[in-house]
């Protein structure tokens, strides 16, 4: 097996023990990712920097003491501001922009020894759920079981698509209404977004400012507990992260889950879901009963809410923080005509920079926070999250440890199938997700099985604020109960 | 709530994106339709309940008033599309 292919948890061993050099690992997934343009999953490559700081690494574990992701060679989504690296969200608006300074998540990442890859691909402004609103191009998911190309999931598809295909150990994602969580479960791999506060969101270009939140996407869980190990902590740079000592995930991985209370959500068995769907959380439920849990159905009945009161408050927060792309400080600026004013200037710069999506949702944004429809639907929105997040808070205070759901509501679809669906359409693949990014709450999507055309399908665990220790460690049971080792063949 | 044509171009205006008079039927009905999904909220009983304003319960840091950071004028200015003199460039804003 090549060592692109490893977990981090593996290539720490290896490190540590002088078997590979943090060069020789860096280099097996930079020409992984040199023969792997067909995915377009890796948009600014970053081969310099990248063995710079594999030969930093290995000097560091030489010295000994070094740190669990030290010389770990990574990918990161376009989301992050890398110092002298474009970062432009996949968007035509930040063409061009290379950040002054670097992310708090990427600079604790660095900190901690580990290697750059490259910028990888997403939906615009992170806004999709297929990764084909990137001005740099869809990404194609490794996944093939026949001569359509799959979508990865979005928006951190191109992140999905480098961990699933080997091109770097792992990568760093964002998830906003399900942007980790989906694509992880389209791809085979593991994806968790945390408590809302758990990682620092300065550096990380804005989408919806009380919903974003960063984590890992990784190929097990015990990769995921050490990477959300180094991103997490407190920054005084965002005044919305958390004051709170970051435990020792991996720590708490004991695999031990004897008698806790297991919570199975009955608004959560939509009509029209597949057979399969509900087959593979049958199939989870009966595996956290075996290790022990106990299983307790619940009601969250607001459930049903979420996505509307979700597409309501995200745009909303998302007109406001786009504002600022306005051709003045960064990024594109439309070519004037004679006579054209500065407000011909901004209207021009939006039109040409944001793709179609981004426009919808900022004039959807702008319309609900628009006098005389605020109350209407965004305060509104702002209530029924509330109600939500209580849905959560009652089911948690009754003891429940964590709770059990399907991931998305189907096995990845192929590129252009959604081309010609409702808005609308796109947005039910969050509706799994969303309710935990309404929430705040921390949620991880793990591997499970293939369906009936060979393609991976996920289930999502949910966990209670600040215990993502626990939570991962129900993930772990999962992910060893469910012994889901399929890999997509190399085509590309 | 149905979005009509006017709607749609003074939406455009206040969000500062131009769009051509012959997509704004089409912008309309996106909008419609979407904003229709949202209609579902009215079914939820809301009496005496609070706005949600912090997603976890937790008081702003504060900190001295102090300026921490500066003297950067060259990164600021440096991805700037147009910058002179020290400055951001605009079209002329005042006649």
């Amino acid at each position: 097996m090549s060592a692109n292919s490893w977990t981090i948890a593996a290539a720490r061993a290896a490190l540590r023990k002088g078997d590979i050099s943090a060069v020789d690992l860096t280099m097996s997934c930079l020409t992984a990712i040199d023969a792997a343009d067909g995915l377009n999953a890796f948009v600014h490559k970053t081969p310099d920097i990248a063995l710079d700081q594999a030969r930093a690494a290995d000097a560091r574990i030489a010295a000994g003491g070094a740190p669990s992701l030290c010389g770990i060679p990574l990918g990161i989504k376009d989301l992050f501001a890398t110092k002298g690296v474009p970062t432009q969200a996949a968007s035509n608006i930040l063409k061009g922009f290379k950040p002054e300074y670097e992310s708090t998540v990427t600079t604790k990442l660095f900190g901690d020894g580990a290697v750059m890859l490259g910028k990888l691909n997403m939906d615009e402004f992170a806004m999709g759920s297929s990764n084909e609103s990137a001005c740099y191009g869809p990404v194609v998911s490794p996944w093939k079981v026949d001569s359509r190309q799959l979508t990865p999931g979005g928006s951190s598809g191109g992140s999905a698509a480098a961990v699933a295909a080997d091109l770097c150990l792992a990568a760093t994602g964002t998830d906003t209404g399900g942007s980790i969580r989906q694509p992880a479960a389209f791809t085979g791999i593991v994806g968790i977004k945390p408590t809302y506060g758990r990682v620092s969101r300065w550096g990380i270009v804005a989408f919806a400012s009380s919903l974003d939140q960063a984590g890992p996407m990784t190929k097990s869980v015990r990769d995921a507990a050490i990477f959300l190990g180094s991103m997490a902590g407190h920054d005084p740079k965002d005044s919305t992260s958390a004051d709170l000592a970051v435990p020792d995930f991996e720590a708490a991985l004991t695999g031990d889950i004897r008698g806790k209370k297991i919570g199975i959500p009955r608004e959560y068995r939509l009509d029209g879901i597949p057979a399969e769907i509900d087959a593979l959380w049958q199939k989870g439920i009966e595996m956290m009963r075996d290790a022990g849990a106990e299983i307790v159905d619940i009601s969250l009945p607001h459930t049903k809410y979420a996505l509307p009161a979700y597409y309501v408050v995200a745009p909303a927060e998302a007109s406001s923080n786009l504002a600022r792309y306005d051709g003045v400080r960064y990024g594109h600026r439309a070519t004037l005509a004679q006579g054209d004013g500065i407000t011909e200037m901004y209207e021009k710069t939006r039109a040409e920079g944001f793709g179609a999506e981004v426009q919808r949702r900022v004039m959807v944004g702008t319309y609900v926070l628009s006098a005389g429809f605020y109350d209407a639907y965004y305060n509104r929105a702002r209530k029924v999250r509330a109600l939500i997040k209580r849905d959560f808070e009652l089911a948690f205070a009754a003891g429940i440890d964590a709770i059990l759901t399907p991931a998305t509501p189907s096995s990845a679809f192929g590129l252009g199938e959604m081309a010609s669906a409702d808005p609308v359409e796109m947005y039910l693949n969050d509706v799994f997700t969303v309710t935990v990014n309404l929430a705040g709450l921390p949620g991880v999507s793990v591997p499970v099985g293939l369906d009936a055309k060979g393609l991976p399908l996920g289930l999502q665990l949910i966990g209670k604020p600040w215990e993502e220790g626990d939570l991962l460690n129900h993930a772990y049971v999962l992910e060893r109960a469910a012994g889901f080792v399929s890999k997509p063949a190399k085509w590309w | 709530m149905s979005i009509d044509i006017d709607t749609a171009r003074k939406v455009a205006k206040l969000a500062r994106i131009r769009v051509e008079e012959d997509r704004l039927p089409d912008l309309a009905r996106e909008l419609s339709g979407i904003l229709g999904f949202m209609e579902q909220l009215n079914e939820v009983n809301v009496d005496g309940v609070e706005p949600m304003v912090s997603v976890t319960p937790m008081r702003l840091k504060r900190r001295a008033d102090v300026v921490t950071d500066g003297n950067i004028q060259d990164q600021i200015l440096k991805n700037a599309p147009d910058a002179r003199e020290g400055f951001f460039a605009v079209p002329k804003v005042v006649e």
